[in-house]
């Protein structure tokens, strides 16, 4: 089978888990919560193989250009891992994985409701943009061995970012009385945010780069692209707002208390800060090594400290003034805004150096 | 965060900077303002950022909005006087902070531990209760022992009111200094920035094929920098992947001169640069040169039986083909030369050398005209011979120039101790904890009754389990030794 047989499989397999999901959490029956966990594991399995398929389908292509190359060199310089869809495969990857293991230790399934939909959410993201998927060869700035550890250990705190994303997420419903209650507001903010940007995305793919400048960098984009997509964020918020209160329901019937969540969202910073932290410094690395300058300010540095200063601040509130709950829900959602568009966002809208991740 | 009350201004000032509320809001002053230079391109030029502004504004307001925005340095804001203020306040901050709590650490850390009492035992985070037949002896033996195949090195104390026993351990202390090199590599980071932007540069440098220079130019300024030796580029090449127009390598072969000797010679690439004494350069763009003065095409000249040489030509100039009685002369040139598809016309696409040509007339006893056409470097067959002979065409050497960027930073490596520090120490900082347990055994003549009770400064869930484990090291001790 080659690989996009397996990815179909491994898609097919995250979008049924993701209403079984949904279902279990709805119905609470124990059957539907062990198919869900099932089909998921059989989705991951699909996807760990076709991650390597592709990686074997692309060190032949290398190997075909360059024959010259050690096997190590091909495998090196083939990883699946060099644009926008073999990183949002990978970011999949990683937070179904550290889910499955969240799942197994805290032996509750409820979360899985609000996972497998971001990678639902990708998926489609995936399809409905047009990304291309096609194995394209390696262009010259990426031909260097920090590509694998940079976007290995950067998506992986991704992943763990998108997992905490999930539980404060379920805190804020959680804690919400009604919905006038702050906290809820933001939480539709936030929620109805993150799908928007995902459409912003979306909107941004479809309709190319934007335009360039005479010096080849980009322009950015005009009032046409912006005003009706500003436009349509009150309307997400409002259906997001309206309907959000009856997860409240089916969620405090499970037993799952606020501070599992506030510990499982400290738990999955705690993984993804230092990922992230990490993440940043080979990418310093790589771009002192290729381009000879480990700091410039450019729209994808920046940005990723942006996200390194959102979550210090979660863990200096939490650590250090000792907030909980609701609050740390809120900082833990901002930094995952922050998260969606330093990975995004900043590919689609801005200009700058990292645009390989953008097509 | 001193608890005194303030005495005087400068206690105020010192208790603000010490402020985890400075710090946090510093934080977040720094992420809003980074946002605003993401969106605005760092120093560009007027049009441009006119026209993201006009996205926000409206076109009207946009130059008045552009005037405000510059006046504020929002234009090249990383390097402007107020958003340096912030990192140094930041800074101040982060040292003020370290200074102001690690005294009180490094007492937690370093004091020796103490017994409990009673009511402090009970009321740790962490407690167990056993009771087992075993001789208060027996039982201490077995819990220093398990305390230390727990990494603790067990000390322990009697009571004088009930002569009562109690064993305590403590391990990961020092995992408490954590947060504080992650603190501490920020600011080595810092300095490693300022040493860079000090005693180092960074310019740039186009050098044409076969032209040397002993100098680099700063970027913006163009100012001279002196590098105190020479570099010369060889020979510059773009490969593609196939016969496509996808960029495989850059690269460019650079010879270092001292004294006109040379002292070292390199084939750079993009992520793979060159350096010597501390200047490196960087493979970082490419350019035709629009009339070439020296310019020489480089010919492979195949015989029939194998045999190959390397011929250089000037434009216009015959030269003879080794190996057979003709002669050659170039005399057209295309950087990029492709067939139109619907007249058949010959057209140059590019000026940038994605398929380069020339055309090239054959003549023979240097009257003759035998033919003229053109031959690609792409395609070697169009440079085929009679008789299995074969001019095929290598390059333009001299027409192109290598865009190096220049640098030398005797900061970097401190920019890099700082990342290894900070890897380390936010490793320590989220996975380490400080573990303290006590144990207290009392006998009452035929039962001895074991309180456990433990603490640690995060993590505390991992470190129930372990203790659990200890407990149950405990039990099975004691009922292996009765």
């Amino acid at each position: 089978m080659d690989s996009s047989a397996l990815f179909n499989i491994s898609t097919f397999a995250y979008i049924i888990a993701m209403i079984a999901y949904i279902a279990y959490l709805a119905f609470k029956q124990k059957g539907i919560g062990l198919a869900a966990t099932g089909i998921t594991a059989a989705g991951f399995i699909a996807q760990t193989a076709a991650i390597f398929a592709r990686w074997s389908e692309s060190y032949a292509q290398w190997m075909k250009f360059s024959p010259e190359s050690s096997v190590l060199l091909g495998i090196s310089r083939s990883a699946p891992l060099r644009n926008l869809y073999e990183s949002l495969v990978f970011f999949i990857w990683s937070m179904i994985l550290l889910y499955l293991i969240i799942e197994y230790v805290y032996k509750n399934r409820s979360m899985g409701a609000f996972v497998t939909p971001i990678a639902g959410l990708a998926l489609a993201f995936i399809e409905m943009a047009g990304i291309g998927k096609e194995i394209q060869p390696l262009v010259p700035a990426l031909q260097s061995n920090w590509l694998i550890a940079h976007v290995l250990i950067s998506f992986f705190g991704y992943g763990a970012f998108a997992i905490s994303y999930a539980t404060s997420n379920m805190h804020l419903i959680l804690a919400s009385s009604d919905r006038k209650a702050q906290s809820y507001i933001f939480w539709a903010f936030a929620f109805s945010l993150f799908i928007w940007v995902l459409i912003v995305a979306t909107a941004g793919t479809i309709s190319g780069p934007p335009p360039e400048g005479m010096d080849g960098r980009s322009a950015g984009r005009g009032m046409s692209f912006w005003l009706p997509l500003a436009g349509l964020y009150p309307v997400l918020f409002f259906v997001v707002w309206r309907f959000g209160l009856s997860m409240k329901k089916l969620l405090s019937s499970f037993d799952l208390s606020t501070d599992i969540l506030d510990e499982i969202t400290y738990k999955g910073i705690a993984v993804g800060f230092p990922l992230l932290t990490l993440g940043i410094i080979t990418g310093a690395i790589w771009a002192d090594s290729a381009w000879g300058t480990y700091w410039s300010w450019d729209p994808k540095e920046t940005w990723s400290l942006i996200t390194w200063f959102a979550y210090a601040l979660y863990l200096h509130s939490r650590l250090m003034r000792g907030w909980r709950g609701v609050k740390t829900a809120i900082l833990s959602l901002i930094g995952f805004i922050s998260v969606v568009f330093t990975y995004l966002g900043v590919n689609l809208l801005l200009s700058g150096l990292h645009s390989y991740g953008g097509g | 965060m001193s608890e005194k009350k303030p005495a005087s201004v400068t206690d105020k000032i010192w208790s603000v900077l010490s402020s985890v509320t400075l710090a946090v809001v510093l934080i977040a002053i720094l992420a809003v303002t980074s946002i605003v230079g993401t969106v605005i391109e760092q120093s560009t030029d007027y049009d441009k950022n006119i026209k993201v502004i006009s996205t926000f504004v409206g076109s009207g307001a946009a130059p008045a909005a552009y005037k405000a925005l510059n006046a504020l340095g929002f234009m090249d804001m990383y390097r402007s006087w107020w958003f340096m203020s912030l990192l140094i306040l930041f800074s101040v901050n982060l040292v003020v902070c370290s200074i102001e709590r690690l005294p009180r650490i490094w007492k937690i850390v370093t004091d020796p531990m103490i017994p409990l009492k009673d009511n402090v035992l009970r009321n740790l985070g962490i407690r167990h209760e056993i009771t087992v037949a075993s001789k208060p002896e027996d039982a201490r033996s077995v819990v220093e022992s398990v305390l230390k195949a727990g990494g603790m090195s067990p000390q322990a104390a009697t009571s004088s009111e009930d002569g009562s026993v109690q064993v305590f351990g403590q391990k990961g202390g020092w995992a408490r200094f954590g947060v504080y090199v992650v603190h501490g590599s920020i600011l080595v980071i810092f300095i490693g920035a300022i040493v860079g932007a000090i005693w180092g540069f960074k310019g740039g440098l186009n050098l044409p094929e076969g032209t040397d220079s002993d100098a680099a130019y700063q970027y913006g300024s163009g100012q001279e920098i002196p590098l105190g030796f020479t570099v010369r580029c060889n020979w510059y090449e773009t490969e593609f992947y196939g016969n496509s127009d996808m960029p495989k390598l850059f690269k460019s072969e650079l010879t270092v001169l001292e004294n006109g000797r040379e002292v070292m010679k390199k084939w750079i690439r993009v992520n793979d640069p060159l350096t010597y004494k501390g200047v490196t350069f960087y493979q970082s763009s490419y350019g035709p040169i629009p009339t070439p003065q020296n310019g020489l095409f480089v010919f492979k000249v195949k015989s029939g039986s194998g045999g190959e040489q390397m011929v250089w030509a000037k434009m216009n100039q015959p030269f003879k083909i080794p190996g057979t009685d003709m002669e050659a002369t170039v005399v057209n040139f295309s950087p990029a030369l492709t067939t139109d598809r619907n007249t058949g016309q010959l057209y140059t696409y590019t000026s940038s050398m994605n398929n380069p040509a020339v055309e090239v007339r054959f003549t023979r006893g240097g009257q003759e005209v035998l033919r003229t056409g053109w031959i690609w470097k792409r395609w070697p067959d169009t440079g085929k011979l009679q008789g299995g002979a074969a001019l095929e065409f290598d390059h333009y050497w001299g027409a192109q120039y290598t865009g190096l960027q220049v640098r030398k930073d005797p900061g970097v490596w401190l920019v890099y101790l700082g990342c290894i520090l900070m890897s380390i120490a936010l490793y320590v900082a989220f996975f380490i904890s400080h573990r303290k347990v006590w144990v207290k055994i009392a006998g009452d003549g035929r039962k001895t009754r074991i309180l456990i009770g433990a603490s640690a400064h995060k993590n505390k869930h991992a470190f129930e389990k372990d203790v659990e484990k200890m407990v149950s090291g405990i039990t099975a001790g004691l009922e292996g030794g009765v």
